[in-house]
């Protein structure tokens, strides 16, 4: 297995804070092993394919309970897979970061045993509550796979937000890092969405790209985290309640898509550490 | 304290009976299997739980506590009607004959298998969870039955404490158990692209988990566990053992053969899917703290039973 491993990620490994048992897997089933595994592969995209620009991380906690909340951009877990890596690259000390999985996921083999050693679990209520809980750092995409399934020209939009991850925040006490995630939409530019194909192998639907299938372009991708947002309650709120946070939630996120937008075009000096 | 044990002769029931005459309890054996060398202090019956005889025992015994260990849960075979008849009609009789003859509390022991396992089943499943074992393992239909009955008796017998453990898997040097059956080849089947959880605790803090509830009384219904669950890889691994890893329609065909372990078909989602379970509510109310922890009972396994040599 070290064959493999880098040494960044080995060392930082070392100093993310998840109790590991002597077998180096922690009470879910995270495993150190895969991680290591994962963050190697993981480096050479973030680091060197994409050029990842990174602002306001200093906004995520460096522990406790935390929800990273966050727009969809680029038909496949490109966006999830960035955001792991700079909590864990560039977040001091590093940090996991936990998806949570379409429920599809686990029927596959090996998706569903490589989504479960990272953390990744299938996005149930109880399974997010008791993760932040024991204050894990949650990464949610309220848009689901309505937003994944975004085509080029809706690349900077917003689709509808669930509701479900305002209450948990709000059950829980866990503040919200609200993060825009620019660029997805260029590296995976969607034309359509092959729900025909994602019914046959069990999937909501199959992205195509211009060259056929889903594999990213080396494009200048960025991440723009914003303040924590803290809501007071207890969860079990009216409806028109909740979606007045939602809203809140939604447009912070559209105003951080702004951002990158402009940072992206040059418009915007990067000040603050970005990737190196 | 007077304590009957219907099938005290089963490995854990013997753990139980031992640890409780230690303590200074009397304890009053029933089970149809003999059990040779039984210490002095407990009382045998050789009679089926089932008949007038075994109540007699309740009703000229009174006894103040019963622990209910006489269901058959080995899963080498499918049900037949005989293990309906033992685990249904079993405790039926024991909830029966405790509320005829004023006993104060029943325990019942069940399988955390109860809540089942598939794809979209969460981690730690507290004690509401519902039991879906009936559609992922219609094999353990009867035990889920049973352990659902013996719940009933909260509201039917309200004067009667009863207390129904759902336990984790057992490891230890006795080798006893469903999951030490699965761990006894020298390779153990998993299927390709999955590696679930499996939680267990040592065969003594099963007994001596058992007690505590003897001891404590909590009434309602309580998961317990001990230390963190472990991947099928590293439990062969740790064990010494490793790991077949075959995709899933051919895993089907090769059971029972080559050395590996016999399992009914609905098995096959708890060798996919993990069955974890949240103890906490039994922690707090018997103050439950469990001895060993996983490397121990992984380790203490493999040296009573090493790997066998191949052939």
């Amino acid at each position: 297995m070290s064959l493999f491993i880098d040494d960044e990620v080995r060392e930082r490994l070392e100093r993310l804070e998840i109790p590991f048992n002597r077998y180096g897997v922690d009470p879910y089933g995270i495993s150190k092993s895969h991680l290591a595994r994962f963050y190697s592969a993981l480096k050479l995209f973030y680091r060197h394919y994409f050029s990842v620009s990174v602002n306001g991380l200093e906004h995520v906690p460096p522990r406790g309970r935390a929800m990273l909340v966050g727009n969809h951009s680029g038909g496949v877990a490109l966006d999830g897979a960035m955001v792991i890596a700079s909590l864990f690259f560039d977040a001091e000390p590093p940090r996991l970061a936990q998806g949570m999985a379409e429920k599809f996921i686990n029927r596959f083999p090996f998706a569903s045993l490589w989504s479960n050693k990272l953390g990744h679990f299938t996005g149930l209520p109880e399974t997010a509550i008791r993760l932040l809980e024991d204050d894990r750092c949650l990464l949610v995409f309220p848009e689901g796979s309505r937003g994944t399934a975004k085509l080029y020209g809706e690349r900077h939009s917003l689709v509808q937000f669930g509701s479900g991850f305002v209450r948990l925040a709000l059950r829980t006490g866990a503040p919200i890092v609200p993060f825009a995630f620019v660029g997805g939409g260029e590296a995976i530019p969607t034309i359509l969405n092959s729900y025909a194909l994602g019914k046959l192998v069990g999937v909501p639907y199959v992205p195509v790209t211009p060259w056929g299938v889903a594999l990213p372009l080396p494009v200048a991708l960025c991440i723009e985290y914003g303040e924590p947002m803290h809501f007071s309650g207890t969860g079990a709120e009216d409806d028109e309640v909740i979606a007045v946070h939602v809203d809140e939630v939604k447009s912070r996120i559209a105003a951080l898509i702004d951002r990158g937008r402009r940072r992206r075009s040059g418009e915007l000096v990067t000040t603050e550490g970005g990737a190196r | 304290m007077r304590v009957v044990i219907p099938g005290i002769s089963g490995l854990l029931g013997r753990m139980v009976a031992e640890a409780l005459v230690a303590k200074g309890h009397e304890v009053i054996g029933i089970d149809r299997r003999a059990w040779r060398n039984a210490p002095d202090g407990v009382e045998m019956h050789d009679v089926d739980i089932r008949k007038r005889a075994a109540e007699d025992v309740f009703r000229k015994r009174r006894p103040d506590a019963v622990v209910h260990m006489a269901t058959v849960t080995h899963l080498f075979e499918a049900p037949t009607e005989e293990r309906y008849r033992i685990n249904l009609g079993g405790t039926r009789a024991v909830f029966d004959y405790a509320h005829a003859h004023g006993i104060a509390h029943v325990i019942f022991v069940g399988r955390h298998t109860y809540y089942g396992a598939g794809p979209d089943a969460p981690l730690y499943h507290p004690e509401d969870d519902p039991p879906m074992a009936v559609s992922t393992f219609p094999e353990l239909a009867d035990l889920v039955a049973a352990d659902l009955y013996a719940g009933t008796a909260l509201w039917r017998y309200p004067d009667l404490t009863t207390t129904v453990l759902r336990m984790a898997y057992t490891l230890g040097p006795t080798g006893h158990g469903t999951l030490a059956a699965f761990l006894r080849g020298r390779r153990v089947p998993a299927v390709l692209g999955f590696d679930p959880l499996f939680q267990f605790l040592h065969e003594s803090d099963v007994a001596s988990a058992i007690c505590l509830a003897l001891d404590r009384r909590p009434r309602g219904v309580f998961n317990v566990a001990g230390p963190q669950p472990v991947p099928l890889s590293v439990l062969a691994r740790a064990t010494g053992r490793s790991t077949l890893p075959l995709p899933e329609f051919v895993f089907a065909k090769l059971l029972g053969r080559f050395g590996l372990p016999r399992l009914p078909p609905g098995a096959l989602s708890h060798i996919k899917h993990p069955v974890v379970v949240d103890a906490s509510a039994f922690r707090a109310a018997t103050g439950f703290v469990h001895e060993a922890d996983e490397v121990r009972c992984m380790e203490e396994f493999r040296a009573a039973f090493p790997p066998p040599l191949p052939r």
